[in-house]
């Protein structure tokens, strides 16, 4: 966590008092809250009205693409094919369950979607979601033109904005998306904390139903020191994006460029610009994601692999399979994240240890 | 020295790992995703490998504070153990998955993995010692497993750790207790086969393998006796479930004999044609020192939790030829015949023939 959010976190929760109470620890509280989602608001060009505080990435994913499908009762649902899990898991669990139908919008071999393959005719449309940046290869989606395309269909569109918000520039109003989901901790915020920024005329049918609280959209006490270091958080990540973003992004290219030299048949995946400032994702060819992670987590350096199904197996990435490579080279990839706290030692430490890795790694082939 | 620890999420592994840590050994811990499609749970005590295994042994590795990962190792298994595992019953043999799991996967393609990623060994909870790098039984006769690691050569012994063998299963589930392991001290042994998560064998070879009729014979006069569903349905010294409506004409009980897969056969007949005392093997390892030249003074067990048998045993070549001391019954093929002296192994065969 950010020092400042820790901070005013512990601060907080010195402070005794229930959000939704009347008496004054509760006034108190309720005064954080509201504050914190003012502050949210003019960070990111929301009105406070429309900030929903949620429990984080995954619930405010979930209220979208549900709750928006739900309170518009249409089939037609059109999402990206390199959606995180919380929005991907969350149209098929619509596709099996709620008889929705899924146009999955393609991506080219860069990871960027095809806007060609976007068809909001037909009036049958509940909604479409885009994430803003991916998390893995992060390629930046041309959210304006879509936005565009979704106002001119009268189509609300979700964006999944989690890696974009203090990495690009993210402004609500003037994306002109209706609903965009942010998180805490990829931030430097709290664990368990997010928001869906949801505009004011979007209906979304709740997803936790109770005290009626957050517009009625989310029911349930809020966790006030978490929403106050969250707040503190993104207002610090938005003040500080242009200059941060130019710092991790000489640091990344630096990043790219010596991997490459330094193991000279790994290959980029997702396009050189735009994308987001700290990521370099690479395919090693010949070696298991897997055996390097094992290999530079030994070495303190942590990087990741796709994603694990339940018990732990690594699975080729959906988004690499999406941008058209084979399952062996979707397993032969790693991504290398860099952060507020990554220095240019920490490049000199990966290019040091990478190439013994990948030879290592190489050595015990596949699975 | 940098070992990996083959963590299943049951009490064994966690404990042996444990050990490892206190050794003052660089550990990481690996869970084998040996299921093609996990379980989210265990029923009961059989079947493994499922999701709540693994997170088991996350879980400890967590408590210990060592790395952990999962390696998908589930094509590797059902090419090299459950395949053939079905297809040495199709050929009339009786196999032993778990003896077959060690030598292809756990010690084979696990540690080849491991030594090429630069681990110098295997670190697994199995109930054996090794004594000056000599497979050896565990002070828990009844936990020992050293049978179904007698198929390991020189080599992989070398790369293996035990750290059970000197302590007791009871032992170990306290010592789990009190390193703060409660999430697996008390969790129940695994029986049976790993893969067959209801334990009925027969059923999951029919499915596998379909019915196929054939004759129940008379051993002795060649008279068909009655009709069988399949021939892996049969283990020799097999003598419930033959179903055969005409009894013996002396009335005595009737046993499985041979099952011969060519023509579909089970040959049955009298307990005292069970009897044997040559067995024969092939693929020998031999791993107790030096390869004998002339025939030596031994004990056998021809089956996992099997009676030692006293015997004379020979090498010539790839072949091993144990004359027992006494007759024995119910000796099948495809399962191990492990030669020991005290508690020592000195090798093994796999088992081609009985006399
Ligand atoms: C793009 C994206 N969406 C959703 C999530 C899930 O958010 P959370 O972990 O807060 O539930 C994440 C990562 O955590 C993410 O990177």
């Amino acid at each position: 966590m950010l020092p400042q959010a820790l901070d005013a976190y512990v601060e907080t929760a010195r402070e005794v008092g229930n959000a939704s109470s009347l008496h004054g620890p509760g006034r108190l509280a309720r005064k954080h809250i509201e504050e914190s989602r003012e502050r949210i608001a003019a960070a990111l060009g929301a009105r406070p009205s429309e900030v929903i505080f949620t429990s984080g990435g995954t619930e405010s994913d979930n209220l979208a693409v549900k709750g928006i499908y739900w309170a518009r009762r249409r089939p037609r649902v059109l999402a990206s094919s390199i959606e995180h899990h919380a929005v991907l898991d969350a149209v098929r669990w619509l596709e099996d369950h709620e008889e929705a139908t899924v146009d999955w919008l393609p991506v080219d071999s860069d990871g960027r979607l095809e806007l060609a393959s976007v068809n909001l005719d037909g009036g049958d449309v509940a909604l479409i979601t885009v994430m803003w940046a991916n998390n893995e290869v992060g390629t930046i989606q041309p959210i304006a033109e879509l936005a565009a395309l979704a106002a001119a269909a009268g189509v609300p569109l979700h964006t999944d904005a989690i890696q974009a918000v203090g990495h690009v520039p993210v402004d609500f109003a003037a994306s002109g998306v209706s609903a965009m989901s942010v998180t805490g901790h990829k931030l430097g915020g709290p664990y368990g904390v997010g928001a869906l920024l949801l505009g004011r005329d979007v209906a979304s049918t709740p997803l936790l139903h109770g005290g009626g609280q957050e517009r009625d959209v989310r029911s349930g006490t809020l966790d006030v020191p978490g929403v106050v270091a969250f707040a503190v958080a993104v207002e610090h990540v938005v003040k500080e994006q242009q200059e941060e973003a130019a710092r991790l992004t000489l640091l990344r290219d630096e990043l790219i460029a010596r991997v490459l030299e330094a193991v000279p048949e790994a290959a980029l995946n997702g396009p050189a610009t735009p994308r987001l400032p700290g990521n370099a994702h690479f395919s090693f060819p010949g070696c298991e994601g897997d055996a390097l992670l094992l290999l530079l987590d030994a070495q303190q350096i942590a990087v990741s692999t796709g994603s694990a199904c339940n018990a732990g197996v690594a699975q080729p990435s959906h988004v690499l399979l999406a941008m058209g490579a084979d399952p062996v080279a979707a397993r032969s990839s790693l991504r290398f994240t860099l952060g507020h706290t990554s220095t240019p030692e920490d490049i000199d430490a990966l290019v040091a240890a990478l190439p013994a890795a990948v030879d290592r790694a190489r050595r015990a082939g596949t699975f | 020295m940098r070992v990996l620890a083959a963590m299943s999420g049951g009490v064994d592994s966690a404990v042996a790992a444990a050990r490892a840590v206190d050794a003052g050994l660089d550990v990481t811990g690996v869970h084998l995703a040996l299921s093609r499609n996990a379980q989210s749970h265990r029923t009961g005590a059989r079947g493994c490998c499922t999701i709540e295994d693994s997170r088991d042994a996350r879980r400890a590795a967590d408590v210990l504070g060592i790395p952990f990962y999962v390696w998908d190792m589930a094509d590797r298994f059902h090419e090299d153990v459950i395949d053939n595992f079905v297809a040495e019953y199709a050929a009339g043999r009786t196999p032993n998955p778990c003896l077959r799991c060690n030598e292809k996967i756990k010690f084979s393609a696990v540690l080849d993995r491991a030594v090429a990623l630069g681990f110098d060994a295997v670190v697994t909870g199995h109930h054996a010692r090794l004594l000056d790098g000599l497979l050896t039984r565990s002070v828990d006769a009844a936990k020992d497993q050293s049978y179904v690691l007698a198929v390991l050569t020189r080599e992989q012994l070398d790369r293996s750790i035990f750290p059970l063998g000197d302590s007791t299963k009871e032992l170990v589930r306290a010592e789990a207790h009190e390193r703060g392991l409660a999430g697996v001290a008390d969790k129940p042994d695994s029986h049976d086969i790993c893969f067959i998560a209801d334990g009925d064998t027969q059923k999951f070879l029919r499915q596998r393998l379909g019915d196929a009729k054939g004759d129940i014979v008379d051993d002795s006069t060649g008279e068909v006796l009655g009709q069988h569903d399949g021939a892996f349905g049969y283990t020799i010294g097999q003598r419930k479930g033959l179903a055969l409506t005409r009894p013996a004409p002396d009335g005595r009980p009737r046993y499985v004999l041979s099952i011969t897969p060519v023509n579909n056969t089970v040959r049955v007949g009298s307990a005292e044609a069970l009897d044997v005392s040559t067995v024969e093997g092939d693929r020998v390892v031999w791993t107790g020192g030096e390869r004998p030249q002339g025939p030596i003074e031994c004990v056998v067990q021809v089956r996992a939790h099997g009676k030692e048998l006293p015997a004379v045993v020979t090498l010539r070549g790839d072949r091993l030829v144990a004359q027992l001391r006494g007759p024995e019954r119910g000796i099948a093929s495809g399962q191990a015949i492990v030669v020991y002296r005290g508690d020592t192994v000195l090798g093994s065969a796999t088992i081609t023939a009985a006399a």
